[in-house]
């Protein structure tokens, strides 16, 4: 992309417009063709794409595996949760803590970022040394962990709710304005999901533009450097333990604003909503769209999360058609062809489906030499 | 006192069961450096096919006695489960192997939930009750009961274990096996079949595995669809506390996150004066393999291996 903006100005100037009038008016279009709970699935899509570069810069870019990260967006989403509901009232009153409820957005996503960064490093410390598999194993249990604890920590001193999970958390409010409600600007009436739709857009360009800026630094060429090899990347002087903190602490920020942004546009959490599978999810936008290449992990993010629900819609009807009866849930169908699909493209394309052109080329370095000896083959053949 | 000669006799049969499953990682792990996250799955598969098949059997009018029932079950879904094992190492392991690790990786998660799918549409998402035809009259043993199931189960572990250590000791396979796991390409220049060696390594996993299915159901007193991924993530718990690839090793650790699992469980309470209960218990397991990653990496009984480059 940024090539291209060298090579001629004005076309991509034009270029970048148009994708921005097209960013600009896609809820309404959507919502207007297929109804408003495309809208939703939009701003859905947003949290995901959040949550997949911030998962990234973990496994795209420093190459440490995480089958954890979910546990970050869930710190997220617990902190907005917990400051924005009733839940905590009745145990903070009187304590001289009641500031710390109700504080405007622009302090709160902030300090979920902060928690979530600082649960990554927690979780980063002790596995410094681990690598692969193993790393793979601890993120995970971690992961679990977490989840745990937010299912149990009801009692003896009620702070998650446990299984029940926090509700009725306060939707985000700007400007005075909460998204809640509907608000009229020049005839045209934006309601809550349209509301949402450009704040997560704009935290989702801001997440982007923060991992295309650290791409290139001098962090960035590090994390590359430490997951081509590290013993190297060491010798070169680089301080592989720092580094690699940061980049614990920097995918989990992204994922608690991705959390905290979760919790205030759905009105609830649980821990039901931060299990395992959601961390697989994740993962599999990242490798599926294309390790450490924007593009392709937001791409990889809104198939994977935009096909299952066009499933959600096409499978009932379909059955009620062909066979008069429901006899899969378009849930388990969902998940079949989700596993399927992981096993299909990592054999076909274990680059991902768009790869940056040195990964692919680091994938495909031997072609060339087969298709040599396949001539010579044919020629002495 | 006798509150713990219970909890060490629970942990001692769960452990036994741990020790079954995680045989089933280590093999794998020691042959391919993968962890095969299918596994947990496979032992799914055994306990729900095998008590389809029971109910099938007894459905249709087989007079049988109630063991030899299960045994009859057993003999239908341990084929299955080893066919299960061998094409997945055919379909998602085998074109990987000189892939980058996280490839392999992430075939086996897709295998696993495909397969945990595909239960969940023959079985639908319920609880089977396990039937109940072994015995279970319960004995006093200091203090504390034991019943004829759980000594079946843990003698019956201890059997299959031993046969699979005297296999691998012995037999010209298992002589096969141990060379793959500490050189891949020196074992093949001495006429070892790789291929065929990783195969078979697949194939025996998966029968412990499905006799280990069949223990958690009969245990538990039953099975569901889901059941696969928290005892396959506590076997391998088990399989990397004794030193990930050594038999031993999975055999030790399975015992003893059994036995740290229960006995914790049990008095986490009472200890805590009823702040952490038991339901704390699922975390142990984690806290358990977080700890032995990060102080001794390589396991109880395994050795340290060198960084590979």
């Amino acid at each position: 992309m940024l090539a291209n903006i060298k090579q001629s100005k004005p076309a991509a100037y034009a270029g970048m417009a148009i994708f921005a009038v097209v960013l600009a008016v896609l809820p309404f279009v959507m919502g207007a063709t297929l109804g408003n709970t495309w809208v939703r699935n939009l701003d859905l899509a947003m949290l995901y794409i959040m949550l997949a570069l911030g998962l990234n810069i973990v496994v795209g870019y420093a190459g440490l595996l995480d089958l954890g990260y979910i546990a970050f967006y869930a710190v997220g989403a617990y902190v907005y949760a917990l400051l924005n509901s009733p839940h905590l009232v009745p145990m903070l009153s009187g304590t001289g803590f009641e500031w710390l409820l109700h504080m405007p957005l622009l302090v709160v996503l902030p300090l979920a970022a902060l928690l979530a960064g600082i649960f990554g490093v927690l979780l980063g410390s002790p596995t410094l040394k681990l690598r692969g598999d193993y790393l793979a194993i601890v993120t995970l249990g971690f992961g679990e962990i977490v989840r745990l604890f937010m299912n149990n920590l009801d009692r003896p001193i009620n702070i998650t709710n446990g299984p029940q999970g926090v509700n009725l958390i306060e939707p985000v409010s700007l400007f005075g304005h909460k998204f809640s409600q509907a608000i009229t600007v020049f005839g045209i009436e934006f309601r809550s999901v349209h509301l949402y739709y450009y704040l997560f857009l704009a935290l989702a360009l801001l997440i982007i533009v923060v991992s295309i800026r650290l791409q290139s630094s001098r962090i960035g060429r590090a994390w590359v450097a430490i997951r081509e090899d590290e013993i190297a990347a060491q010798a070169m002087g680089i301080n592989t333990r720092n580094v690699k903190l940061l980049a614990f602490a920097m995918g989990a920020s992204f994922g608690g604003v991705s959390g905290a942004m979760f919790a205030s546009f759905q009105g609830f959490v649980s821990p039901e909503s931060f299990i395992l599978m959601e961390s697989i999810v994740v993962l599999a936008m990242v490798v599926l769209g294309g390790m450490g290449h924007i593009p392709g992990v937001i791409l990889g993010a809104v198939l994977l999360f935009l096909t299952p629900e066009v499933l959600r819609d096409v499978v009932n009807p379909l059955q009620d058609k062909l066979i008069g009866e429901r006899l899969v849930n378009p849930e388990n169908l969902r998940m079949l062809l989700f596993g399927i699909a992981l096993i299909f493209v990592m054999l076909v394309r274990p680059e991902g489906l768009w790869p940056s052109k040195q990964r692919k080329a680091e994938f495909h370095e031997d072609d060339d030499l087969k298709a040599k000896d396949a001539e010579k083959e044919a020629a002495h053949g | 006192m006798d509150i713990f000669i219970q909890q060490l006799i629970n942990g001692l049969v769960v452990g036994s069961i741990y020790a079954l499953i995680a045989l089933g990682y280590t093999m794998v792990y020691g042959i391919l450096q993968l962890i095969n996250f299918a596994h947990g799955e496979i032992v799914m598969m055994g306990a729900m096919i095998t008590i389809s098949a029971v109910s099938i059997l007894s459905g249709s009018g087989v007079n049988l006695p109630g063991p030899l029932l299960v045994v009859a079950g057993l003999l239908v879904s341990i084929p299955i489960t080893m066919l299960l094992g061998f094409t997945i190492e055919r379909v998602a392991y085998r074109p990987l192997r000189k892939a980058p690790r996280l490839a392999p990786l992430i075939t086996a998660i897709g295998i696993s939930i495909v397969l945990q799918q595909v239960a969940v549409l023959i079985w639908k998402n319920n609880p089977r009750s396990f039937p109940d035809l072994l015995p279970h009259a319960s004995h006093d043993f200091m203090g504390a009961v034991i019943t004829d199931l759980q000594i079946l189960i843990v003698v019956l572990a201890l059997v299959v274990m031993g046969g699979l250590l005297i296999m691998v000791e012995k037999t010209k396979l298992g002589r096969a096996m141990r060379a793959v796991s500490m050189n891949q390409s020196v074992a093949s220049l001495m006429g070892v079949n790789i291929n065929y060696v990783i195969s078979m390594t697949f194939v025996i996993g998966s029968a412990l595995g499905a006799v280990a299915g069949v223990m958690v159901g009969a245990n538990y007193g039953l099975a569901y669809p889901t059941m696969g991924f928290m005892i396959g993530l506590k076997a391998f718990t088990a399989a990397v506390l004794g030193g990930i690839g050594n038999l031993a090793g999975a055999v030790a650790g399975g015992l003893l996150l059994g036995i740290i699992e229960s006995v914790g469980a049990g008095y986490l309470g009472p200890i805590t004066g009823g702040v952490l209960g038991s339901h704390y218990q699922d975390i142990f397991a984690f806290m358990v393999l977080i700890l032995v990653l990060v102080f001794r990496p390589s396991g109880l009984l395994g050795e340290r291996v060198a960084e590979r480059a």
